[in-house]
């Protein structure tokens, strides 16, 4: 079973030379840590900037250098501000290569759900409905079950849907799983984890090939 | 010769405020909010407010303020987290929330300034977002019509700005700002630095004076940061 950090490790093996990547708040924040040194790959922040660094070092910190998670944060070299509507643009207009973001729930049709549980929790979408929206890849970070020790991955979401037919992938603590035609399609498993376990914590359709390699972290 | 848009204070700024007005307020989190302008909201004691702004700032600062004293009717936001009172309010009927796609938020105050009444997106298609609204395909994709925002007054706040109106941001303190400025009847800037006409580079301004009626200096922004987070100092 994966810990939080190997879910980002797994995801960060995704990512290529070139490309620009939104990072969702919680595990998918993660995946910057894992990135190997030298690719060339900037991370875009919905709120305005494109490069973001890690973490400022203590007494470095700036009020005005935020990721979207409200964190304080720094710019790598060539790194460039902007405002919302600019940011969006990039997002929207599909000049962004990958998105990753975390989910309550997802279907096998590729439906999301992560922004809302009615007379609950009402905190707000964000960026995430224009995100899944227009990202043409789309992986999902998130714990196989909930803290019930409910399924996450559904035929159909129960929660109000944050986008629909929009993920491609999902990376869990048990698994790697493609969304395509319907179905959940196991790709690898987790270290020690094994293919019935998988079977017990996925509660939509799930299409297993004869051969299931373990990840390779 | 440039026109002068200077203002004495935030009081100064504020003249012609009142109940029941809609008004945009910049920011992202704490990041880049008009504080001096929310400030002297509170002071004069305006209700029935409809408030444009990303987030509606924590408990004890930001747009926080104006919800302990009940001064908000309504809010149109993207994520209102990190608000016990707000989500108090909201969850027992007290405040009205209309919780948007934060691109097509931004985008409907880009649009308000623009002179441009509506446009189709994608985002939120087959979400309670889209409830109500025209849906149309374009190149075989679903899109839904949001139409544009303005308001009664803008409040931004920007690192430098001159007497014309001119302004500059600095880093991610930009993020609505710009956009609001655009979209306000009377947009009141507050700005760290106020500096002559001719002494911005105009290479380098991000907001034209024309969209800014009112512009002042703050004399000491706190600029809470809301998630400290940092690594351990190198030596």
């Amino acid at each position: 079973m994966l810990s939080k950090n190997d879910i980002a490790r797994r995801i960060a093996q995704e990512v290529q030379g070139g490309w620009y990547v939104n990072l969702g708040i919680g595990i998918p924040t993660l995946v910057a840590n894992y990135i190997p040194e030298g690719l060339e790959v900037e991370f875009q922040s919905e709120n305005g900037i494109l490069g973001m660094g890690p973490f400022p070092e203590e007494g470095t910190e700036d009020a005005d250098l935020i990721n979207a998670g409200k964190q304080t944060i720094t710019a790598m070299p060539g790194a460039v501000y902007f405002d919302s509507a600019t940011s969006f643009a990039m997002i929207r207009g599909r000049h962004v290569q990958l998105t990753v973001l975390g989910a309550m729930e997802v279907s096998s049709n590729g439906d999301i759900a992560n922004w809302k549980i009615p007379g609950l929790m009402v905190k707000g979408m964000g960026g995430a409905m224009d995100l899944v929206a227009s990202a043409e890849n789309i992986i999902v970070a998130m714990m196989h079950t909930n803290k019930r020790g409910e399924s996450k991955l559904l035929s159909a979401c129960t929660l109000p849907l944050t986008g629909v037919a929009c993920v491609r992938r999902v990376v869990t603590n048990l698994a790697v799983l493609d969304i395509r035609d319907g179905a959940f399609h196991l790709v690898e498993r987790a270290p020690g984890v094994s293919v019935e376990e998988i079977q017990t914590a996925t509660a939509g359709p799930l299409v297993v090939p004869d051969e299931v390699p373990e990840m390779r972290l | 010769m440039a026109i002068t848009k200077t203002v004495k204070d935030a009081q100064a700024a504020c003249e012609g405020i009142e109940s029941g007005m809609t008004l945009m307020l910049g920011g992202f989190g704490l990041c880049g909010i008009p504080e001096h302008a929310i400030a002297e909201l509170k002071r004069r004691g305006v209700k029935d407010l409809v408030c444009i702004s990303n987030n509606a700032g924590v408990d004890d600062f930001g747009l926080g303020l104006l919800l302990q004293g009940r001064q908000i009717r309504k809010m149109i936001s993207s994520y209102v987290g990190e608000n016990d009172e707000f989500e108090r309010q909201m969850l027992s009927g007290e405040l009205e929330v209309d919780l948007i796609p934060q691109g097509s938020l931004a985008e409907r105050c880009r649009a308000g300034g623009a002179g441009i009444p509506a446009f189709f997106t994608p985002a939120g298609f087959g979400t309670e977002v889209a409830e109500g609204k025209e849906v149309r395909e374009f190149d075989g994709k679903p899109h839904i019509l949001e139409t544009a925002l303005t308001a009664d007054f803008a409040f931004v706040k920007a690192w430098k700005g001159d007497t014309a109106g001119n302004l500059v941001y600095k880093a991610t303190a930009r993020n609505f700002n710009p956009m609001m400025a655009m979209a306000g009847r009377i947009t009141v800037a507050e700005v760290e630095e106020l500096v002559p006409a001719g002494e911005l580079d105009p290479n380098e301004i991000h907001t034209p004076g024309i969209f800014v009626q009112r512009i002042f200096q703050g004399d000491r922004f706190e600029k809470r940061i809301e998630q400290r987070t940092v690594r351990p100092a190198t030596a």
